[in-house]
């Protein structure tokens, strides 16, 4: 049982810095229609900037002002960059972002090398909030949660309480009527595309001591992050909490529960074959849980895909 | 813009004759295939060739897809690694179990694979073009090759799998022991792949590929659903992928985890939108050239996957036809007799142009050297002279080449303008 | 028996909770040109799009030629004999004006999903579509891109690849919006020329064009027909002439 509430709140925390990605991309989706290929890099930059932030000030300043600059970096992408592309189409927007995503990845070796950075959480924060049952749950994470959750609520009031949010809200909606009622619509862009950037900017901030500061970060979080609002449903934010609670909850289950496959398949009364060395199937019998852990969220999007095709709380057919 | 590929004046003419002027490029295309090992022979250019060839049939087949078909995938180094795969095992087979396989027909079997695997994730990917097609292929891709370290018995685990092409029956004698050998394999079943492509985007169905990533609605009032046409493209595009999986198997005689990922499948979007999308032998021209960049930028420096970068993204923003539609672009002055008026303009551009590109890349490599050298080696050497990297002096003179170029540049450039416009226009300057 | 060429019987439709098409019911014979009217957001569009399969109706039933078709897709619809042009110009902009033509007829000429035949070597088709071209006039475009045609000429266009499939029932969606009168009386012509022996269903503005060339005239009033008749009767009835407030049937002389 109290493995079970480790697992909880270590998914919890692991499902939050998901949705503070997913968040800023679905609201770039909704708002602009283009998917940001690049958004795990922005938060990479987060991390990077943060720490070079950190070597210099400490940890606090730079998780004030690395989504900061995170999200101005973001704005002048859009502004110069993707603006640029936009009369092109969807697709070009989408292999614009692509091609950004590889050059930042390229750009963070240039600068910090191809090895891992020794940021770390600050010394205030580095003990145990407390422990369950002799799992010692770090006050950083405890930290963590509670921020993730504020940036949610913020959001949420923004969203429904405030003009801009409002707009926002339309938009997603009725993105060409909101166009024609005069609101400077690439100045929202832009904004919503710097918050956005800013917001994947804080979740590297958060992230870098714990998962790691180095140039794989980016693609390692990437190709989930689209996992999660697909399996979501695109441009829902419901949708994306539940997805990226699901499935952080889903990796952590899976990667502390040693299930073999041999124990599942014996118990369904399959014997294990006895040249085991030697069969086609030997993987279906010594695979693992924490094995199967990484790709179940890449099922979990084909089954999505298949049964559900406009994810769990989408309202557009994909 | 006109794309050449799909203009097509003389279709009338040429209903029932061949028309022997179509049949030209394909005739130099052999030709040239044929003598290359005699100009480039040793062990590194037929390397070079062979990585070519498999490059080409790749973004060929990849190109039906972005292309002809309007589908962004983000996971197609699946279809070209599972058939490669597929192949290794078949040469395994061969070489241990006595199955009577020639080398030359593998390539048929590894798209046959690639088509099986294409026709099982097509029948759910193709539901929909655009942003929701380029995730569900990322989410496959990165799927498979989620799988490709965890499922040992086939893909091999960390380390790959691999096999020896020289076991299976020789037929006349060639038992593909050497790289030349290997090379007319590849460029035979580079023609007949080109060739098989270009024919398919010459029939119903790929005409209709056209058709449905310009207007897909048009193309459902027509009697099509959108959604097969984009599956026959997904299916065909995978089987050819298939083929040049087979041939990396035959070349590398090695397949790993890395011939899946994502890395894979961006580089061969990126060879394909360098080379120009809107063409058919975009991609050719793409793969012949990202190959020598790689070849020969990763000789002289660290940070060429950077310029690789800056490159590509350059390329999305300012020239979304690619090399190919920079070719394309001067065919109108030609058809005018203008080009020649060109020549002035663009030498005139051309030493700020290289300028710059030198000077930045010299700030970057100066820059790169300085954060990255060992401790203490502070030498380095670019275009031949050898300086400190730590001093100021050089940096300050790459930025001020650098610089300078590019105020040389906005002053040349609107008289190119000019020019340009001139050279596009029919009838005298007046 | 010889069923109506396109029969509604009861068609509603609601996006949401807003009704567009209430209770519509219809009957168009074979080799009738039918127009309707009405003012701007009465449905007329949405009842198009209903027909032709690209919305289903959220309940009745619509007929081709007596066969049930509203769950249909569109192109399964179009291969039972229906084709249909757009209120906006919707032709393949990057194709030549002889392929936008050619990828109409694929499908009717049989060639279908095929991927053995060469379209460049099949006279038949390449034949027909330059007949095609003939008949509207555009023959000497053949080679031109089609997204560099003139307004006028893109819509002859759309109008070519509509009726290359030889459907025998031809949907026009206001076929002369935003056209000069030169343009519109050539594109009447036309109409006129290519859909002799078909039946005929157009949305139109333009009452001049409607009454030109109408055999029947269905008027549809916030989601509900409140006269189809001869062009004659169309412009006796009162009902007609309240929801027009009189102003467009004066100019329709």
């Amino acid at each position: 049982m109290s493995l079970v509430l480790v697992n909880l709140l270590d998914g919890l925390v692991t499902g939050l810095l998901l949705f503070m990605l997913c968040s800023g991309l679905t609201l770039i989706f909704s708002m602009m229609g283009v998917l940001n290929f690049a958004h795990a890099s922005f938060f990479m930059l987060g991390a990077y900037f943060a720490y070079q932030i950190s070597t210099y000030v400490g940890f606090w300043p730079g998780l004030l002002i690395a989504p900061v600059v995170v999200g101005v970096a973001g704005a002048l992408v859009e502004r110069y960059g993707l603006r640029r592309v936009h009369k092109h189409g969807h697709v070009p927007e989408l292999i614009f972002t692509f091609g950004l995503a590889l050059l930042i990845e390229e750009v963070v070796q240039f600068f910090w090398g191809k090895s891992q950075m020794a940021f770390e959480e600050p010394e205030i924060l580095k003990f145990a909030a407390f422990s369950i049952a002799g799992n010692a749950f770090p006050a950083y994470k405890v930290f963590m949660i509670f921020v993730a959750v504020g940036i949610f609520l913020a959001l949420l009031y923004i969203l429904t309480k405030t003009r801009v949010g409002m707009i926002i809200q339309a938009a997603l909606s009725y993105p060409e009527t909101v166009q024609n009622l005069g609101h400077n619509v690439p100045l929202v862009f832009m904004g919503v595309f710097g918050v956005g950037t800013a917001l994947a900017g804080l979740a590297g901030v958060m992230a870098g001591p714990v998962l790691g500061t180095f140039p794989g970060m980016a693609v390692v979080l990437g190709s989930i992050v689209f996992v999660t609002i697909v399996v979501g449903g695109l441009g829902s934010l419901w949708g994306a909490l539940a997805a990226s609670l699901l499935i952080g909850w889903l990796q952590t289950f899976a990667a502390s529960y040693n299930v073999t496959m041999k124990d599942v398949l014996t118990s369904v009364g399959l014997s294990e074959p006895a040249d085991l060395a030697t069969s086609a199937l030997r993987d279906l019998w010594t695979l693992t849980l924490p094995q199967i852990g990484p790709i179940l969220p890449y099922l979990l999007m084909v089954l999505v895909l298949a049964f559900r095709p406009q994810g769990l709380f989408g309202k557009r057919e994909t | 813009m006109s794309l050449a590929g799909e203009t097509n004046a003389s279709a009338q003419a040429g209903a029932n004759s061949v028309n022997w002027l179509r049949l030209l490029p394909w005739g130099l295309a052999v030709v040239l295939l044929a003598i290359l090992p005699f100009v480039f022979g040793s062990g590194a250019g037929l390397t070079v060739l062979n990585q070519m060839a498999i490059t080409i049939i790749f973004a060929l087949a990849y190109n039906m897809l972005l292309g002809q078909g309007g589908m962004l995938s983000f996971g197609h180094a699946v279809y070209m690694g599972l058939g490669g795969f597929f192949c290794v095992h078949l040469m395994n087979r061969v070489e241990f179990d006595g199955l009577w396989l020639p080398l030359p027909l593998l390539p048929l079997f590894g798209g046959l694979f690639g088509l099986l695997f294409a026709v099982i994730v097509g029948s759910f990917s193709t539901r929909r073009a655009g942003t929701v097609f380029a995730m569900i292929s990322l989410g496959v891709g990165e799927l498979i090759a989620a799988c490709s370290i965890i499922i040992v018995a086939f893909f091999g685990g960390e380390e790959g799998v691999s096999a020896d092409r020289t076991m299976g029956p020789a037929l006349l004698g060639i038992d593909f022991s050497s790289q030349k050998e290997v090379y007319y394999l590849s460029a035979c079943w580079l023609l007949i792949s080109a060739a098989a492509m270009y024919l398919y985007s010459r029939t119903p169905v790929g005409r209709m590929a056209n058709a449905v990533r310009d207007n897909e609605e048009r193309a459902e009032f027509l009697g099509y659903s959108q959604r097969k046409v984009r599956f026959m493209s997904f299916c065909a595009s995978g089987f050819f992928a298939g083929i040049a999986g087979a041939l990396f198997a035959i070349n590398f005689e090695i397949l790993t985890e890395e011939n899946l990922n994502l890395a894979t499948s961006g580089s061969v979007l990126l060879i394909t939108f360098l080379g120009g999308v809107g063409f058919f032998v975009g991609p050719i021209i793409g793969a012949i050239v990202f190959t020598l960049l790689q070849t020969v930028l990763s000789l002289f420096t660290e940070i060429w996957q950077l310029y690789l970068g800056i490159l590509f993204v350059m390329t999305v923003m300012f020239f979304p036809f690619g090399l190919t539609g920079l070719i394309a672009i001067h065919f109108r002055p030609y058809q005018l007799g203008k080009l020649g008026t060109l020549i002035i303009p663009y030498a005139l551009i051309a030493g700020p142009a290289l300028g710059f590109a030198l000077g930045s890349a010299c700030v970057m490599e100066i820059l790169f050297h300085a954060r990255h050298a060992a401790l203490g080696d502070e030498t380095m050497t670019l275009l031949g002279v050898s300086f400190n990297s730590h001093s100021p002096a050089p940096l300050l003179l790459a930025v001020a080449v650098a610089g300078l170029s590019v105020w040389a540049l906005r002053k040349l450039l609107p008289a190119f303008k000019d020019a340009w416009d001139e050279a596009n226009h029919a009838g005298d300057a007046s | 028996m010889s069923a109506a060429a396109i029969e509604l019987e009861g068609m509603c439709k609601s996006f949401g909770r807003v009704e567009i098409i209430r209770n519509v019911s219809l009957s168009i014979t074979k080799g009738e040109r039918h127009a309707i009217i009405g003012p701007n957001g009465a449905g007329k569009s949405t009842m198009f799009n209903l027909i032709t399969g690209k919305y289903h109706p959220t309940s009745g039933t619509v007929r081709l030629h007596g066969e049930v078709v509203d769950q249909l897709k569109p192109y399964e619809i179009n291969r039972r004999g229906l084709s249909r042009s757009f209120q906006i110009t919707n032709i393949f902009a990057k194709m030549t004006v002889f392929e936008n033509i050619r990828c109409g007829l694929l499908w009717s000429m049989n060639y279908k999903y095929s991927f053995w035949h060469l379209v460049d070597r099949q006279p038949g088709l390449t034949a027909r579509a330059h007949e095609i071209l003939e008949q509207i006039n555009m023959a000497d475009k053949h080679a031109t891109l089609a997204g560099v045609l003139t307004y006028a000429e893109q819509r002859a266009l759309e109008i070519g690849i509509t009726i290359a499939g030889g459907a025998d029932i031809i949907m026009l969606d206001e076929p002369t919006a935003g056209m000069s009168a030169s343009e519109t009386e050539y594109i009447v012509e036309l109409i006129r020329k290519v859909t002799e022996n078909k039946t005929l269903v157009v949305v139109e503005h333009d009452m001049g064009v409607v009454f030109d060339l109408a055999d029947r005239i269905s008027v549809l009033v916030y989601g509900e027909i409140i006269a189809s008749d001869t062009p004659q009767n169309v412009r006796a009835n009162p009902a007609v002439q309240e929801a027009y407030l009189g102003t467009v049937l004066e100019g329709a002389d």
